[in-house]
């Protein structure tokens, strides 16, 4: 445990090292940002402008979701799709061979190797919407405080779909864009699970779990979840997990490396 | 003129073949292009509660038809460009008798050919799912919606072009594009048609050439009244300008042009 834990500050401080080569980038990041924000707050405010709103959820509230949403999409650009992303790559070129051969664990190796400093912004204005729609509904550190389990599991989750999806490039060499899939249909977590139909709930809690991503962490902030959605939260995030290290193992026995 | 035939059959075979190659990468590029029936669910859900001029079933044919419409303009000659350049592979082209672009604009609508079968397939599965928003467009919508899809294409291949030669002068070009793509998403209708924009950032984004990518084929091809003339020249005139300030910059470009790694 130690060694891994050392091996990843090693990992992390040359990664970020290398980033800052490229210090314009941060700029870059930042603008994106700060335009995604507003054009994501502009989108939401589409619905409320006119008096609608979604079925129990005040402007606020719904700000709560759009925060954790941006906060997740921080998360996903800092740690998983610099390294996630690059499993194909891996497999395609035949680099995975290296990997394999460290003494330590390649599922480790792979998901760690590297962060990107540039979903820093992300993470910021994901907290400070949250912490604005907080302040404007009263919330107190013990929302905040319950909020965090229910989000953890639903970033182990995201890790484990993420990581499963690369993982099938074993099999699939040239499928880099299977995340863009992925990516796309997280883009549902923007608005609470009332604000679909029916049929959209169900796949989105089922098939792919975006309302434990986001709909949940915001219900739990705002203390309305109820217990067994956070435990099922917990069950899946789990389940996932253990899914994937079984996934990675098993795609494993069907690499045959290339050009090497 | 027979010659140019000649060419250009063989330049979309060439990328056909290409294109068909790689058929699961290109079932999931029609798949991450999912946004817009996304928000078809809450736009849907929000239309039956809410006062937003336009009924459910309207908000289901939009959407579908902005999917469509974003299927037959996905440009990505950026990046293509951007490596291009940073690689020096331009410089082979370069010495080719035919202008580097029609590779690119070959490349481009071989593509649409080789997804349309997906996509299509993708919209008969919506109406099995969805019967009640089936509809059939007039010859005349048809024709018309061909007419504007085109040029929104041009439009938005265009546009992309010429952020590509920045890469003449720095390695980042496509975040260029990265940044451009914000105002696209949350302008060009893919969120939401521009009926429920307050009015006044609706007047301001008829003057931009974002609506004209989604907002207004989309709404030709379902029928919601659209100012076509306006709409024509909106087109034409953004064309022109991207038009001319592309062929300056690659004129400029190819003076800075080093064909680093060749």
């Amino acid at each position: 445990m130690k060694r891994y834990l050392e091996v990843l500050g090693l990992f992390w401080s040359t990664a970020i090292a290398a980033e800052l080569e490229y210090r314009a980038n941060f700029l870059i990041a930042l603008l994106s940002s700060l335009g995604n924000l507003i054009g994501s707050l502009f989108g939401l405010s589409l619905f409320y402008r006119t008096g609608y709103n979604f079925e129990g959820w005040s402007w606020e509230e719904t700000l709560v979701v759009l925060g954790i949403f941006t906060l997740l999409q921080g998360f996903s650009s800092t740690f998983l799709s610099p390294n996630l992303n690059k499993i194909v790559q891996q497999v395609q070129q035949g680099t995975l061979d290296f990997v394999l051969l460290k003494p330590i664990s390649s599922q480790f190796w792979l998901s760690t190797r590297t962060l990107s400093p540039w979903g820093l912004p992300d993470l910021i204005f994901g907290l400070v919407l949250i912490g604005y729609a907080g302040q404007q509904l009263g919330l107190g550190l013990s929302n905040y405080l319950f909020s965090i389990i229910p989000l953890i599991f639903g970033l182990a989750s995201l890790y484990s779909l993420w990581f499963m999806l690369g993982a099938t490039s074993i099999w699939f060499v040239k499928i880099y864009n299977v995340t863009e899939v992925l990516r796309g249909l997280l883009e549902a977590g923007r608005y609470p699970m009332v604000a679909y139909p029916a049929a959209y709930r169900f796949f989105f809690t089922f098939v792919i779990p975006v309302a434990f991503l986001t709909t949940i962490p915001a219900e739990a902030m705002l203390r309305r979840a109820e217990l067994s959605w956070v435990t099922g939260a917990g069950f899946l995030a789990l389940g996932l997990l253990y899914a994937t290290r079984a996934f990675w193992k098993f795609a494993l026995r069907f690499y045959t490396s290339a050009s090497s | 003129m027979n010659q140019t035939l000649r060419k250009t059959r063989t330049f979309l075979w060439v990328y056909y073949a290409y294109m068909v190659e790689y058929r699961a990468e290109l079932i999931l590029w029609v798949l991450s292009g999912s946004l817009p029936l996304i928000l078809m669910g809450v736009w849907i859900e929000a239309a039956a509660g809410g006062q937003f001029g336009l009924r459910p079933v309207d908000f289901a044919r939009y959407f579908l038809a902005a999917f469509i419409v974003r299927q037959l303009t996905v440009v990505w000659v950026v990046w293509e460009f951007e490596r291009e350049v940073v690689e020096g592979r331009l410089s082979p082209r370069l010495l080719q008798p035919i202008d580097p672009v029609w590779h690119h604009v070959a490349s481009h609508v071989s593509e649409r050919l080789a997804r349309l079968p997906f996509a299509l397939l993708l919209v008969g599965l919506f109406f099995l799912l969805y019967p009640q928003a089936f509809w059939v467009p007039s010859l005349g919508q048809f024709l018309l919606f061909l007419l504007v899809i085109v040029l929104a294409f041009v439009l938005r291949f265009l546009i992309q072009y010429t952020f590509a030669m920045i890469a003449f002068w720095t390695e980042r070009a496509s975040a260029l594009e990265q940044f451009w793509m914000l105002f696209f998403l949350f302008l060009s209708g893919l969120i939401a048609p521009l009926e429920v924009f307050p009015p006044l950032v609706r007047q301001v984004t008829l003057w931009t050439p974002f609506p004209y990518l989604v907002y207004f084929p989309a709404s030709i091809l379902i029928g919601l009244p659209v100012n076509l003339g306006q709409g024509f020249l909106a087109m034409l005139g953004w064309s022109g300008l991207f038009f001319g300030l592309n062929r300056w910059l690659w004129r400029r470009g190819l003076k800075q042009y080093s064909g680093m790694g060749a």
